[in-house]
């Protein structure tokens, strides 16, 4: 353990200093994540039946936006597996799965615990080792965002952004998804995230369950490999929105939504969004929605 | 015999329930001379077919030896080797380090190619 600290950044050294899961400060600026998940910390995260509840839980979404064919074992990448614990909910629904992680303790668990399955240790900056088409489904829990930070003086997180999205592309079946379960820390960081997602070739959008509890709130972010027009799923709690008048099968119609998962500028949905946002905060009277609101009108008027 | 792409010091052999759906599917997206090699390299052997045999998926005695190998057979401690450029991988309690060194994280294409070159599935 001491050799590696010779080559890192001498504020590694201060963070050796334990801290908590339950922190404020967010755990990717405290150390790199093959520091953070140390053997101690490893040990707690696993054995503190909240964070794995919480984790199960989003597992367990995250497999169900994959939408994989039902009555079928596939085989998924977890990528940031950590313990095992999102692998077991892939177990637990018949697939078969690979597992890669940069925290060796977090493996070691993993191990211990005898999961199904393979295990590598890798850095997922450092790209995708696999062959082209491996994969029928991609998940990650609570990884991504470890990718936005520099923990080595050589590292250029754009740049290990785009070396990660660029080769899971790849190891992709085409018509597959890859689902990230992640933290944002700012709309500066989902862009990043999103921007080279989509350099690499990756169509999709971001699915927010319970956007209105500060408590419940998850992002998730929803990538197409090769798929031509993917139907984004729509967020948990989120039921029906304060439109009135909504015209009746629009949940039915594409939402053509930017990466940021907003409406296009403009589009029907722009304008009732602008429009309820607005009544909202007390500004102006509006006509209520009815079918004619984001019509495209004639040249006439 | 070519080069190793796989070398063993200790393996283990775990019994898995027989998918054969499962194992068809697989099938194409392995090179599988590659794991023929890996096979010998193991010794692990036993009646894996050396070539791909056409309508794989209705035979079933294929598909339980490829199931026995790409399954059954673990790697506990030993190394993977890139065909192209020789570098070994360690692997240590059954789980591969595949973590590159400062000079190894290349920009073109060619270096990350090579990296991606060397498996086959375990």
């Amino acid at each position: 353990m001491l050799a590696n600290f010779t080559h890192k950044f001498s504020r590694i050294i201060f963070s050796s200093i334990h801290t908590t899961m339950a922190s404020c400060r967010r755990p990717e600026h405290q150390a790199p994540p093959e520091l953070f998940y140390g053997e101690t910390e490893a040990r707690k995260y696993t054995s503190n039946s909240r964070m794995i509840e919480i984790q199960m839980t989003m597992a367990d979404r995250a497999v169900e936006l994959l939408a994989l064919p039902e009555g079928t074992s596939s085989f998924i990448l977890d990528v940031g597996c950590g313990s095992g614990l999102s692998g077991e909910a892939l177990t637990n629904r018949g697939h078969f799965w690979v597992g890669m992680d940069i925290s060796k303790p977090m493996l070691g668990i993993a191990e211990e615990r005898e999961v199904e399955g393979d295990l590598f240790l890798s850095d997922m900056g450092e790209g995708m080792f696999f062959r082209p088409g491996t994969f029928d489904g991609v998940i990650s829990i609570s990884a991504l965002q470890w990718l936005c930070n520099a923990d080595k003086k050589t590292h250029n997180p754009p740049k290990r952004l785009y070396k990660f999205f660029s080769t899971l592309y790849s190891t992709m079946k085409r018509g597959s998804r890859a689902v990230f379960q992640f933290y944002p820390e700012n709309s500066h960081q989902l862009e990043l995230i999103t921007s080279q997602a989509m350099r690499a070739g990756f169509t999709g959008g971001v699915v927010v369950d319970f956007p209105n509890s500060t408590r419940a709130k998850k992002m998730f972010l929803c990538l197409f490999a090769g798929l031509l027009n993917p139907q984004l799923p729509t967020g948990l709690g989120t039921g029906s929105q304060a439109y009135s008048g909504q015209v009746t099968n629009s949940s039915q119609r594409q939402r053509f939504r930017n990466l940021k998962g907003k409406s296009l500028k403009k589009s029907r949905d722009w304008i009732k969004e602008k429009k309820e946002r607005r009544r909202r905060q007390g500004k102006g009277d509006y006509k209520p929605d009815s079918k004619y609101s984001g019509r495209k009108r004639s040249n006439k008027f | 015999m070519a080069d190793p792409t796989v070398t063993v010091n200790e393996m283990k052999i775990r019994e898995v329930d027989f998918n054969p759906e499962f194992i068809s599917r697989m099938i194409p997206r392995i090179e599988w001379k590659a794991l023929y090699e890996a096979a010998l390299s193991l010794d692990v052997v036993g009646n894996l077919s050396p070539e791909l045999i056409t309508d794989y998926e209705k035979d079933e005695d294929f598909l339980k030896e490829a199931h026995r190998v790409l399954m059954e057979v673990e790697v506990i401690k030993g190394f993977l080797i890139c065909p192209e450029s020789g570098r070994k991988f360690p692997i240590e309690n059954g789980i591969p380090n595949m973590l590159l060194n400062e000079g190894e994280v290349g920009d073109g294409p060619a270096q990350s190619e090579a990296l991606q070159e060397d498996d086959s599935m375990q």
